[in-house]
């Protein structure tokens, strides 16, 4: 295999019913109306040189390099700000625009240090290419005039950002960074300062690129044409010899990827341009953050122990897969089949999650199978099932370029799905109107060149009474639609609910008391959503992570069926997942009560399914939820759990009572890349592999299926759906795979919304969104098109019922949680990282009347103290939050957010109450009671990994620890 | 498992439903939502503490309602 290059067809794609023919080189050529003389020349076969274009960004006109004749007019225009026109006779070559493009080369040569052959974009820059292509052969300007790279002029490089360098002297002052961090990124942190030779790219307000605004995408860097703006790695490694096209494992974004390596090892990643998810946009954790893959602590040999207070023994895979199976089998031999589970991983790829899902209910024959999505997405599952009668969101991620009205809930895009963010941007600076409901001001509210119409900033916990109140606002206010409802939706649940959200309890002026919210704002926001065209809705973990979170998703789903928007681009419900296979664990059956496909276990026709393919009986009851498991350890009914990929000590609520129900299990494996804070309380590790060692696929949160490919050989020898395989092997149980492929054949012949998806024909389509099918052969972007897919969508009842956790004497603050751009979810790989430069500590915001009337002041170490713990974290104070809120964020084990976090949750799902935590913050000097215990437990188990390395050494060490 | 814990997932879910008006509705709803989402050791030990009926550990009566109506019929304790 060898590197592919996407072509660059100059200027971007035009979409327009109107086509136009010209003539170009002699040959008719037919493009969309808009479209650029260099695109269609392209399209055509005959490339114009070209620098400062390039068809991710809008045609700047500025390099003067890709000058054509057309008949009829004077001089020699640029074909990249040309647009077509009918009957135009264009000429791409002729002795006269070669004289010209060779000038134009000769001057910015003169300009340019000639160090091709060191320089850290030979063989891949655009500038030595058009030298090469103009045959340019001379300079006869000489170098030794004024330049960018003169004693006198240069500007030493600027390497402060850990993954990129910005050598001034290459540059050629093309715009296309600039542009790249307008138009594609939308942060607009670069600028060009000064004139002519003084020209320059300037970060921020002329500040190093680490300090400025700049979120380092790699947006700038990937639109370089030159080696000014360079990937350190690059400038290491040298140029890769081969790509592959793979799927980023961190958010549910989901971009594609071209992995270009050298050998085994990964030189870049660049997003593929041809990636429907991205379509050649990514963020700092995809494009730079891989390094965590090959990092030191990666553990590589499988380990087993008889209790968790012992060091580590380093064992064979077949030892240690044996001793796995032989403790499960001794646990339900004693306890009952059901006292086994597993807990499958969102960061799992769906052949793996199927296999974990199959392996419990086949081989342990048991329904107590789990996934982190629990905590998570899970009430988005329930609740879209309930009302529009698929667990998923309605719509592709590019439908948001034609809403013309969009409203983010309890979502930080720019932060957690940052590519998305970016496109959301995008549609907000062309005029969509934007309505924020979150109790901070996120990025969105206010950032450059675009401003939220209304921030419904409520109080953390009153999701449902400002969505009754929206709700209210449009059947009162005559905002219906009347037509959408009668057609598509159940009569009867419509009219008892619009009953129920008339009532005058729901009305904003009444809601306002509990929501924090002026009925004005409520009602306005109501009006634009209402009443602006096309509505788009979208969702994240500040909707699902409550104790009403079930009952906000169907509010969701209310209020986008009684305006009519559902069902076309442009609208929908979208939740914005958080893991990157979220959607995928789901579909695949991985939670307790449902076989993949979304079909409960107590469906005779499916389970028969199942049955006959498996060759087991399949139990008809529902199984126990990761909450419940607990529970179950802790009354000791519970002892053996199986996880793949899940830091369920780290990642759920209540860390103190996720402890002691590990510690009172007899059998706990771990199957993971690194020693996590769940493996510290393991019997069995299985090294995972990570996303660069497999094959798989993953579903993003627009249900789109892309390939993970292996461009590199597992680390420990096996990939994780081979060690499932051997796992259920050893319990008695052989699944016999030759390729993850083949799982994919099995889950497309036993679930119907999968019956058309091969690897085959995703490698043919590049992605497919499910549903995949006989009515559907190449997959569906857009859901409930004519009909909903329950048939018609039912209205829910969504009362508000507040929390049990409630500010008090006691507690008084009410602490939220969420997540920032450079970190993900518990950190375990961003953390092995750079990407610490930007977030190297979890820290608490907090309002500065709050602060103030505490005597805390920026950067003081505070106590934050729940009922259910308590953890010590550095202060931020600050105006994002309002008063009586306080914020953090959870990527770091030993701030123990999740020690404050108690185990309320979700009425429907059991989804943790992750957002709303009564607390108390004082200052301290000295970290609480559970970090100084974590620490020492967690240096316990660090010199446990390392008892084997050389075991009579440690033996004296570990006496100490002990000590 | 621990009853106070059953008691409270129970009445959440019952807080939901009881917004339904038509109580039958309501009732069927919540036992509905407890076969098909807890285990059946869970319903069994929920069960079990309304038919000894000397303490309900803060049950509410439209939830004791809807599982005595329709889940009372004899479960097994299960393996699950
Ligand atoms: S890395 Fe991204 S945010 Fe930073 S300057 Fe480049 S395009 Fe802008
Ligand atoms: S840094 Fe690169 S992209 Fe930006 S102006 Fe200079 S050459 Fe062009
Ligand atoms: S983390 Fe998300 S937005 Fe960033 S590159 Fe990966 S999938 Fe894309
Ligand atoms: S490519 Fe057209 S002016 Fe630079």
């Amino acid at each position: 295999m060898t590197i592919f290059r996407e072509p660059d067809y100059g200027t971007p794609k035009r979409t327009s019913s109107e086509m136009v023919t010209l003539v170009i080189d002699g040959d008719r050529v037919t493009v969309p109306a808009g479209t650029s003389v260099m695109r269609a020349a392209e399209l055509a076969g005959n490339r114009i040189p070209k620098l400062c274009a390039t068809d991710s960004l809008e045609p700047f006109g500025s390099c003067r390099l890709c000058l054509v004749e057309i008949e009829g007019r004077r001089g020699y225009p640029a074909s990249c700000t040309t647009p077509v026109e009918a009957g135009m006779v264009v000429r791409t070559q002729s002795a006269k625009l070669a004289e010209l493009r060779r000038g134009v080369m000769e001057l910015y040569i003169s300009d340019h240090p000639l160090d091709c052959l060191t320089c850290s974009a030979n063989g891949n820059c655009e500038l030595q290419d058009m030298a090469g292509v103009v045959g340019l052969r001379e300079v006869r300007y000489g170098m030794d005039g004024r330049n960018h790279f003169d004693k006198h002029s240069a500007v030493a490089p600027d390497t402060s950002n850990p993954y990129f360098t910005y050598d001034p002297a290459k540059c050629i002052v093309c715009n296309r960074c600039v542009r790249a961090c307008e138009e594609t990124q939308g942060t607009f942190a670069l600028t060009i300062s000064g004139r002519g030779f003084d020209s320059r790219v300037a970060a921020g307000t002329n500040q190093p690129f680490l300090e400025s605004e700049c979120v380092s995408c790699g947006a700038c860097v990937q639109a370089c044409p030159t080696a000014t703006l360079m990937e350190k790695s690059v400038i290491r490694m040298g140029q890769a010899e081969k790509s592959v096209i793979t799927t980023c494992a961190y958010c549910g974004v989901g971009c594609s990827f071209k992995a270009e390596v050298k050998g085994n090892e990964v030189v870049r990643m660049v997003p593929h341009k041809d990636g429907k998810a991205n379509m050649g946009h990514s963020c700092v954790k995809g494009r730079f953050a891989w390094g965590y893959a090959t990092h030191p602590d990666r553990i590589t040999t499988p380990m087993i122990r008889a209790s968790i207070d012992e060091p580590w023994q380093k064992v064979s895979w077949e030892e240690a897969i044996n001793h796995a199976a032989s403790e499960f089998r001794r646990i339900q031999a004693k306890h009952g089949r059901g006292a086994v589970g597993g807990i499958t991983s969102s960061r799992c790829t769906n052949e793996e999650t199927y296999l974990v899902q199959k392996l419990v209910r086949a081989a342990f024959g048991n329904n107590n199978v789990d996934t982190c999505a629990r905590v998570c997405h899970s009430p988005t599952g329930y609740g879209l099932k309930q009302t529009l009668g698929e667990s998923a969101g309605t719509q592709t991620f590019e439908s948001v370029l034609q809403a013309d009205v969009v409203m983010v809930i309890g979502a930080n895009p720019t932060e957690g799905h940052p590519v998305f963010g970016s496109l959301l941007k995008r549609r907000l600076r062309e005029g969509a109107k934007l309505i924020v409901v979150d109790p901070r001001t996120i990025e969105l509210v206010k950032t450059p060149h675009v401003q939220a119409d209304y921030h419904l900033k409520l109080m953390p916990g009153t999701n449902v009474a400002i969505a009754n109140a929206l709700a209210h606002v449009i059947v009162t206010e005559g905002l219906v639609n009347e037509a959408y409802v009668a057609e598509r939706c159940e009569d009867a649940a419509f009219r008892q609910w619009k009953a129920f959200v008339a009532r005058p309890e729901n009305s904003p002026e009444a809601t306002a008391a509990i929501t924090g919210v002026p009925a004005e704002a409520v009602r306005g926001a109501a009006r634009l959503y209402a009443g602006a065209g096309n509505g788009a809705i979208y969702y994240g973990l500040g909707v699902t992570e409550h104790s009403q979170g079930s009952t906000m998703v169907m509010a969701i789903a209310n209020l986008a069926m009684v305006t009519g928007n559902v069902g076309r681009m442009g609208v929908g419900v979208n939740p914005l997942r958080g893991q990157n296979n979220v959607q995928g664990s789901c579909d695949m059956g991985s939670f307790p009560h449902e076989l993949p496909g979304y079909r409960h276990v107590s469906d005779s026709t499916t389970r028969h399914l199942f049955e006959s393919a498996w060759g087991v009986s399949i139990d008809p009851e529902p199984g126990l939820r990761i909450p419940n498991m607990f529970e179950a350890a802790l009354d000791g009914s519970f002892l053996g759990l199986y996880i793949e990929g899940e830091d369920i000590a780290q990642s759920d609520p209540n860390t103190q009572h996720v402890e002691s129900a590990l510690r009172a299990m007899e059998c706990v494996v771990v199957q993971d890349i690194f020693l996590n804070e769940t493996a510290k309380y393991a019997h069995v590790f299985l090294p995972g592999a990570s996303f660069l060692e497999k094959d798989g696929t993953f579903t993003n949160a627009e249900r789109r299926i892309s390939r993970v490919r292996k461009v590199m050989p597992p680390l420990a020898g096996l990939a994780d759906w081979e060690v499932t395989c051997a796992l259920a092997k050893a319990l008695g149980y052989p699944m016999d795979y030759a390729h993850p492929s083949e799982i994919m054949d099995e889950i497309a012949r036993l679930t119907p919304t999968f019956h058309g998806v091969s690897y085959d024909k995703i490698d043919a389509l590049g992605s497919i969104q499910w549903p995949c099918n006989e009515e559907a052969p190449e997959g569906t972007p857009i859901m409930h098109v004519d009909h909903f897919v329950r048939g018609k969508g039912r209205f829910m009842l969504t009362a508000y019922v507040p929390t049990d956790e409630r500010a008090n004497r006691r507690y008084p603050l009410l602490l939220t949680t969420g997540r920032i751009l450079s970190q993900y979810n518990v950190g375990a790989q961003t953390r092995r990282t750079a990407n610490i430069v930007w977030h190297a500590e979890d820290r608490l915001e907090i309002h500065p009347h709050d602060a103030e009337e505490r005597g805390i002041k920026d950067g003081d170490w505070v106590g934050v103290a729940s009922r259910a713990g308590e953890t010590v974290l550095r202060a931020t104070v600050t105006g994002r939050v309002q008063p009586g809120v306080v914020y953090t964020t959870f990527h770091f084990p030993e701030s123990g957010a999740n020690v404050i976090t108690t185990d309320n949750s979700d009425w429907a799902t059991n989804c943790p109450e992750y957002k709303v935590t009564a607390v108390q913050v004082v200052p301290v000097s000295q970290p609480s009671e559970w970090q100084q215990r974590h620490r020492d437990f967690a240096a316990r188990q660090q010199a446990y990994l390392q008892g084997r390395r050389d075991a009579e050494k440690t033996a004296a060490e570990r006496g100490k620890v002990d000590a | 498992m621990d009853i106070d814990n059953l008691v409270r997932m129970a009445n959440r879910i019952g807080d939901y439903f009881a917004a339904y008006p038509d109580r039958t509705e309501a009732e069927t709803s919540i036992a509905k939502h407890l076969a098909m989402y807890w285990t059946p050791q869970m319903r069994h030990e929920l069960l079990a503490c309304i038919a000894r009926g000397d303490d309900l550990h803060g049950l509410h009566a439209l939830v004791s309602d809807a599982v005595k109506k329709h889940l009372a019929r004899p479960e097994q304790a299960g393996t699950a």
